[in-house]
């Protein structure tokens, strides 16, 4: 469920519909840098009308997906 | 060290075109570029006209994923200078160090300063973009062209208000001449019409009240009530004239002089004697006479700033006449702003190219929308119809809020 919607908002943000993401592409293979990674997480944050600890940890699909579950469930 | 600079390339996005030969098509056709507003509602506006761009494509220039990353003062800035070096060639040809860019912007991007203001209100301070601040700042235009062009060279983006273009393109020029850099990509963007910036500069009784576009910018006709506001980009690629033969350059004419000086006098106004726009156009005649142009045997082509202002004509109009001397019989004026409405940061670089073009067809565009003569602008500002006249040197001034005044000297390259 927030795999699917993070990826859609993955695939908006990267203006690629085609676009390959899975729980382990990291924001590297996705040719995001820091900048886009901060504001890829504030849309994702507004999506889920919900808010997250962006620490240094963030390198992976999955990070944020963890993350988002924790803080909606 | 003193080098010979030619302007090998141009790129251009205005009210009238958004390629160098539409632009200086319309032009020399005397079409106007200004209209109603169709980018938002003006209803609550005392002003409803401006010089909006509309055949401009982002696409054509930038990857999808990275427009929604720029303002858009530098999606113009990228637009224009792209043009300008595919038009110049001169990548393939020059050191990257040696490669240079002073893209200035007179405001930036208050495009994306009022959207993440918004986002303030509304949302707080969490909500804002961490693209905020590298999208908004001026500098960003000419930051963004480095790196697209791998131009690790000077890179000064110059802000001076209403005469960026021209410092822009004037300190590009001293860079090369004094061996600083071998190619610079020179000029200015911007892109502020918004419903801020009209409120701001309506209530600063800047800009003209008369909601009929073809009759509201009207530099030096007595009617003359304020400007209109414009946008868009111009780019200029300077270069070594050594450096441009040895590669079989395109020439488009060559800088011979560059002033610049302030008035130190008022926020706004100008010198009501106009002493520091005298001092800025005379010194880029004198740099030009080292540089052996004999203006005593020349006719000459004034690209004035006119914008239209009350203010502003009639003081350009003396420091015109009082620079030039006994030139001025030989002197045309023209204002293009009378087409393109006053394009800020942009209108030095846009000017600077309608006075190149001047120079290399042998014709002078037209000052359009003039019916009714002033006894205070009594120069000729060839009225409406463009002229068939072969300038030999041109001479661009742009004046400035800040007093800030500049002014660039231009002939023809013909091999010598």
């Amino acid at each position: 469920m927030v795999l699917e919607k993070v990826v859609e908002i993955l695939r908006n943000y990267k203006d690629e519909q085609d676009l390959e993401v899975t729980m382990d592409s990291t924001f590297e293979e996705l040719e995001l840098d820091s900048l886009d990674t901060v504001e890829l997480v504030m849309e994702i944050e507004e999506a889920f009308d919900t808010s997250i600890e962006m620490d240094g940890e963030l390198q992976t699909i999955g990070d944020v997906v963890t993350l988002i579950e924790k803080a909606i469930a | 060290m003193n080098r010979r600079v030619v302007i090998t390339g141009c790129g251009a996005v205005s009210p009238v075109g958004s390629t160098v030969d539409r632009f200086w098509e319309n032009l020399k056709n005397g079409k106007c570029g200004i209209d109603f507003i169709k980018k938002f509602d003006t209803t609550d506006l005392k002003v409803k006209i401006a010089g909006e761009v509309h055949d401009f494509e982002p696409l054509d220039y930038i990857k999808k994923n990275e427009i929604r990353k720029t303002d858009m003062f530098t999606q113009y800035g990228i637009g224009a200078a792209v043009q300008a070096m595919e038009d110049s060639g001169v990548q393939a040809h020059v050191d990257p160090t040696r490669l240079g860019v002073y893209m200035g912007s007179g405001i930036g991007g208050i495009h994306t300063f009022i959207d993440e203001c918004h986002k303030m209100d509304e949302k707080g301070p969490g909500r804002i973009s961490p693209f905020f601040i590298p999208m908004m700042i001026s500098n960003i235009a000419a930051g963004t062209i480095a790196i697209r062009y791998n131009a690790q060279g000077p890179c000064l983006p110059v802000v001076t208000a209403c005469a960026t273009g021209t410092n822009a393109i004037g300190e590009a020029y001293r860079a090369i001449k004094h061996g600083y850099a071998d190619a610079i990509i020179s000029g200015g963007t911007e892109a502020s019409i918004t419903p801020l910036s009209i409120a701001g500069f309506a209530n600063l009784t800047a800009l003209t009240t008369t909601n009929d576009p073809t009759q509201a910018s009207i530099p030096f006709d007595k009617r003359r009530n304020g400007f209109v506001m414009g946008e868009g980009a111009g780019a200029l690629i300077l270069e070594d004239l050594e450096t441009a033969l040895k590669r079989g350059a395109k020439i488009y004419g060559e800088i011979v002089g560059y002033g610049h000086t302030c008035d130190a006098y008022h926020i706004t106004a100008p010198h009501p004697e106009a002493i520091g726009g005298t001092r800025a156009i005379a010194q880029a005649m004198a740099e030009a006479v080292n540089a052996g142009v004999h203006f005593e045997d020349s006719q000459i082509y004034v690209n004035a700033h006119g914008t239209s202002t009350p203010l502003n004509d009639k003081s350009e109009t003396i420091a015109i006449k009082n620079a030039l001397g006994d030139h001025i019989t030989r002197t045309l004026v023209s204002s293009t702003k009378s087409m393109t409405g006053h394009m800020l940061g942009a209108a030095g670089a846009i000017e600077a190219i309608a006075s190149v073009m001047a120079l290399k067809d042998g014709i002078i565009p037209p000052t359009i929308g003039y019916k009714e003569a002033d006894p205070d602008c009594d120069l000729d500002y060839v009225p409406n119809e463009k002229r068939a006249v072969q300038s030999d040197v041109a001479l661009s001034i742009s004046l400035g809020f800040g007093g800030h005044n500049g002014c660039l000297a231009f002939i023809r390259y013909t091999g010598e």
